[in-house]
């Protein structure tokens, strides 16, 4: 058994006709932080949802955490048990209280007894920044704080690996930075994390590797100061004048 | 250097609120407005004074007999002498103080519910009561005298039907919307078919099918209660209606949703009832208790497969030679008793629909 947490493998995958994802190689070390980004349409938010099968895939396998991703429930069980994930659009449960979203889970899939679920629920509530919030519903607060709450009820399960579908895409500009302070510590308390994000800074400060997509293929896969620095193919050069020249 | 300084909040100009400016921005702010406002006002005046001439100032409420109706204006003494017709049909006159007690015990629970935070507590005592209810109207245990279907009527009938029908299709049409939206072909088509079928007949036919042809398939000598053959039809019938409710609901559920239940890890059960289900619901309370108002008028349709409910009194009692023209006092009280339960009704789900709203700001 390898030390890869994630291990991709010739992943196949196609929308009717069309070739969504072409053989994807990858492998994630656990404690690896790595940022996925690309233009749209490339691809990359559907490769980490075939991680947690959110999406099915054609060809290729899945290993996750020695789980071999297959049609089985059991093993999908197994998997979403293991890997978070974070949404773009956070997709919070809006007729339950804050609390209530975080500990559904614990108590309906762990079957935590309720008090040990609130009490998890509220230390991770805590970290988050919102613990007073607790009694709130989703609509009520706003977008950076509904994303932190979806953060932390992906935390109340202690997952091995996180994913980050564009955490900071549906925002407003002064709400980007409240999500990413807790993304950066979480990369620094060693989480395996797998994030698509356009933000370059969040990028540089935390990836141990960047992978570029385009056209449903990995192009280029490097490290922050080598990818920024160096970049080799011309694709990612015209991409990376085009978001850094503003 | 510019500096920001937050300036002062004030109340809203004095001529924007108030009667007068709600009166002339809402029923004069235009010509068309104003003769609208005007038409109306005529109608009202022509509608409103006689009907109360006649339901209330001319009417006679003392008596007992037709003799003491003289005034010309309604004869509400009929509706005094048969109320236990119109509430209880055909039920014997001993034994309604076992409706009474049933409906007393309704309103004792109803009281509980507002106490009792538990919902499984109330759950398992909804249950016994329908349980005790049942053997209190239809006895056959402990003693009480078995009081066959044919003898039930008037509101008490109207209630149970609809009740019944209200109950038994809720959980029917989830199911039946859950199958409708379901990914397994085989189950979506039966779930199809069968909503695609009920809606395409009318409920009459329905009722004539359950009460008529049914029991020719059954064995010679078999027999089955007229009003459960009918209960039956209904619930199967308001089924289909409730489950195309609760596919538009389900529908309204972002897919984001179902992939947070799933990337949460909830099993597919689960994702339904804790999740999507809760919110569908909540978006399907408007057009579901439409749907059970119109199912509570529709249930006046038994008449014709012989059961009588509390419009039919209306016909039965008005046929006694002592009482013969009274339909219209009749017709006004069932009217009233219908709007009442319909209005309850309607007003119950605004109730809900404020009490399940989470979009609060």
């Amino acid at each position: 058994m390898s030390e890869n947490i994630v291990e991709i493998k010739n992943l196949n995958k196609w929308y009717g006709e069309f070739h969504v994802l072409k053989d994807i190689n990858l492998s994630v070390k656990k404690g690896e932080i790595i940022v996925v980004c690309g233009p749209s349409g490339s691809g990359k938010s559907t490769l980490i949802r075939c991680i947690n099968y959110l999406e099915k895939f054609q060809e290729g396998s899945i290993v996750v955490d020695g789980v071999q991703l297959s049609d089985d429930i059991k093993k999908i069980k197994a998997i979403r048990e293991d890997v978070a994930m974070v949404f773009q659009h956070f997709n919070l449960f809006p007729h339950l209280s804050i609390l209530d979203n975080l500990t559904l889970a614990p108590i309906w899939v762990k079957k935590k007894p309720k008090k040990e679920a609130v009490a998890t629920a509220m230390k991770f509530l805590e970290r988050v920044g919102i613990a007073d919030q607790a009694d709130k519903y989703p609509n009520q607060l706003s977008g950076g704080q509904q994303q932190r709450v979806a953060i932390a009820r992906s935390l109340c399960k202690n997952p091995n690996v996180m994913l980050f579908d564009e955490p900071t895409s549906a925002l407003d500009p002064e709400m980007v930075s409240e999500v990413l302070d807790v993304m950066i510590e979480l990369a620094q308390e060693g989480r395996t994390m797998i994030c698509v994000t356009h933000e370059m800074g969040f990028a540089k400060k935390v990836a141990d590797r960047i992978i570029f997509m385009d056209a449903g293929q990995i192009v280029e896969e490097n490290t922050p100061q080598e990818f920024f620095s160096n970049p080799e193919s011309d694709r990612l050069k015209l991409f990376l004048e085009q978001i850094l020249s503003h | 250097m510019a500096i920001f300084e937050q300036k002062k909040t004030r109340t809203a100009p004095s001529n924007t609120q108030g009667i007068i400016p709600w009166i002339r921005e809402n029923l004069f702010s235009s010509p068309l407005n104003s003769i609208m406002t005007f038409l109306g006002i005529v109608f009202l005046y022509w509608i409103i004074p006689p009907f109360v001439q006649w339901a209330y100032i001319d009417a006679n409420f003392s008596g007992t007999t037709r003799e003491a109706c003289t005034s010309g204006g309604a004869c509400w003494v009929f509706v005094k002498m048969k109320m236990d017709m119109f509430m209880y049909g055909f039920y014997p006159q001993n034994e309604i103080w076992r409706l009474k007690t049933a409906l007393g015990l309704f309103i004792v629970l109803l009281v509980a519910f507002k106490f009792i935070r538990n919902y499984k507590i109330s759950f398992l005592l909804l249950n016994i009561y329908f349980l005790v209810a049942f053997i209190l109207v239809n006895g056959g245990f402990f003693g009480l005298e078995h009081i066959p279907t044919d003898k039930w009527g008037g509101l008490m009938l109207t209630v149970v039907v609809a009740a019944v029908g209200i109950i038994c299709s809720f959980p029917i049409g989830i199911i039946v919307a859950f199958g409708r939206a379901s990914d397994l072909p085989i189950i979506r088509s039966i779930c199809i078919t069968y909503v695609e079928f009920i809606r395409g007949v009318p409920l009459i036919t329905i009722l004539f099918m359950s009460s008529i042809i049914l029991p020719l398939f059954f064995p010679e000598g078999m027999t089955f209660d007229k009003l459960l053959r009918a209960l039956i039809g209904i619930t199967l019938f308001q089924a289909a209606y409730v489950a195309e409710i609760i596919r538009g609901g389900l529908q309204s559920i972002s897919k984001g949703q179902y992939e947070a239940a799933d990337a949460v890890g909830l099993s597919y059960w689960q994702k339904m009832l804790l999740v999507i289900l809760p919110q569908a619901l909540k978006v399907a309370i408007p057009n579901l208790v439409g749907a059970f108002i119109s199912l509570f008028q529709d249930t006046t349709l038994v008449l014709i497969i012989g059961l009588f409910d509390l419009l039919a009194m209306v016909r039965i009692t008005a046929a006694d030679s002592t009482w013969l023209g009274m339909e219209t006092e009749g017709y006004v009280f069932v009217t009233f008793i219908f709007w009442a339960f319909c209005f309850t009704m309607s007003r119950y789900s605004q109730k809900l629909e404020r009490q399940f709203d989470t979009n609060l700001r």
